[in-house]
């Protein structure tokens, strides 16, 4: 698939800002006045600006609205209200901190659940489609919360961080050693996808067309899989290996930063994976995957 | 809205006859023909006369090589496009209602007004059936020449899809798979019509007709006894001298 720079943009600043506000709404910490407004301020402009992001690579951006409509069968509708749902509910929470209202902590539980149950639908977006082998997994939802939760305990600055990152270093080895299967656990070949297997051994003859299409751009990118495997590597220590290590040796606040800031890279390049590695069947039909 | 009706009056949809199909992209010409100027948005080109030509169409013929593990290679020329699924994960995947499934033919569309240009129920899509506009940002897909079908101001042989009416060989058929005794259901039916790709559950309408059994290849060629001339007369006898030297 195509790894939109919008969309890894949008899910990685997205998931790490509701992972944030997960753990400010339950209280995990309790900052006031001047840190408070940074720290909410931080969960939400990471979730504001990865949700603005998305919008980005729309076609018309200007009926973005209507994705509100249809929560009843499309996941990324349920997303759109989950999201809004969540930073509207954890607003009386957030200016309570802030303006040292004292507001009882349970207020922000809603809220943090529902920063969990955005990740989750933003998860489903893609697991549910049964077209990419590799994305329709229970794994791929584990995945995004994985992330979503580690990276908010770094931002949060919470000392169990480390176990997260550990746990997200585990769900990223165990999402790549079964996504490599998934392409050929479906079954699907050029034989199989035209049904021509039926007859014979099938191989492309001509191609449809010369010169390249939407097909071919968006569910057929091939480029940049020759350096997975490094890439791979580099996603694992910069998104977990290096930072967890990192919160072992010193708990002090740069530490946490520079944490938090190597996370992110590595969550940027494990996402591009997630896009660039994803294999559509249509690509079947081309001979190519 | 995105929700898929539970059940069609009609299931109308195509039978693809693949033994016929010649591959000359006549089908895909007069889609592009017809619809460039129907339904909704033209289908736009980028770059159509430049090194890298790119354009939407809503049919694409692909040409594949078949070996059986007896015989001859076949050359087996296969269009693809939108296969109207009862199952639509196309429409289901959509957050704004511009993709539906219509509950009185089984037509999928989209309704262009209502299109962000997520791209997701192209993603959604195993069979490559939609592409994305990139002039007016919205999706394109294969509309059965909604506007061709039920329109009375053309003659009634024109009242079929585009695609089915440009084929030169017939080998594409339009009618409704819901009623048995239509030409497309008696058609899969004596011709074992299957659909692409079932086990994802899709449930598409469209059915594709395999090639008939080939002939077997004689390995005596039946123009060898025209080939075995004996010569008579003045070019017989020249033909026995020059023998013997």
């Amino acid at each position: 698939m195509h790894p939109a720079p919008s969309v890894i943009v949008f899910s990685v600043l997205s998931g790490a800002g509701f992972g944030l506000l997960f753990f400010l709404g339950l209280g995990f910490v309790h900052p006031s006045g001047l840190v408070a407004f940074l720290w909410w301020g931080l969960g939400y402009g990471l979730a504001v600006i990865g949700l603005l992001a998305s919008t980005f690579h729309l076609g018309n951006p200007k009926r973005a609205w209507r994705a509100f409509t249809q929560w009843q069968t499309s996941w990324l509708s349920r997303e759109a209200w989950a999201s809004v749902a969540a930073l509207v509910l954890l607003a009386p929470m957030a200016l309570s901190d802030w303006l040292d209202l004292g507001l009882p902590r349970p207020f922000g539980w809603l809220g943090a659940a529902l920063a969990l149950v955005t990740v989750f639908t933003t998860s489903m977006i893609y697991a549910q489609i049964k077209a990419v082998p590799r994305w329709h997994h229970w794994l791929t939802p584990v995945m995004f919360l994985s992330f979503a939760l580690a990276g908010g305990a770094v931002l949060a600055g919470q000392s169990f961080a480390a176990v997260l990152l550990s746990a997200l270093a585990a769900v990223l080895l165990a999402i790549w050693q079964v996504g490599d299967g998934q392409f050929a656990r479906r079954a699907q070949t050029l034989g199989t996808a035209t049904g021509l297997d039926r007859i014979g051994e099938v191989t492309v003859f001509e191609q449809a067309h010369t010169a390249g299409n939407y097909l071919l751009r968006e569910m057929i990118f091939v480029v940049g899989r020759k350096h997975a495997q490094k890439l791979r590597a580099i996603a694992l220590a910069l998104a977990a290996v290096i930072p967890a290590a990192l919160l072992v040796i010193s708990g002090e606040v740069w530490t946490f930063a520079l944490a938090a800031i190597c996370h992110l890279i590595g969550a940027l390049t494990a996402r591009w994976l997630f896009f660039a590695q994803a294999e559509h069947v249509v690509g079947l039909f081309y001979g190519k995957r | 809205m995105t929700c898929l009706p539970v059940s069609t009056e009609k299931r109308l949809g195509l039978a693809i006859d693949l033994d016929t199909c010649v591959g000359c992209q006549a089908c895909v010409t007069a889609c592009k023909g017809w619809n460039d100027q129907g339904y909704g948005v033209p289908l736009s080109d980028q770059n159509p006369y430049g090194a890298e030509p790119s354009g939407v169409f809503l049919n694409r013929v692909h040409s594949y090589a078949v070996q059986p593990i007896e015989g001859e290679a076949q050359t087996i020329n296969f269009p693809r496009s939108c296969l109207h699924c009862e199952d639509a994960p196309c429409v289901t995947v959509c957050p704004t209602g511009a993709s539906y499934k219509r509950s009185e033919d089984g037509i999928v569309l989209v309704n262009e007004d209502a299109c962000i240009g997520c791209g997701l129920c192209a993603w959604a899509c195993p069979y490559g059936a939609r592409e994305m506009d990139a002039e007016a940002g919205v999706m394109k897909k294969c509309t059965l020449c909604v506007d061709r079908i039920y329109n009375e101001n053309l003659p009634e042989e024109d009242r079929e899809p585009a695609c089915v009416r440009g084929c030169p060989t017939g080998a594409r058929h339009f009618g409704d798979f819901a009623d048995p005794d239509s030409k497309v259901s008696r058609l899969s039916a004596e011709r074992s019509g299957y659909a692409l790709m079932p086990d994802l559950g899709t449930k598409p309408v469209n059915r594709y007709l395999p090639p008939r059994k080939k002939d077997v290849r004689q390995d005596a060629s039946i123009l060898a006894p025209l080939l075995d001339i004996k010569a008579s007369g003045f070019a017989g006898w020249l033909d026995r001298v020059l023998g013997k030297i």
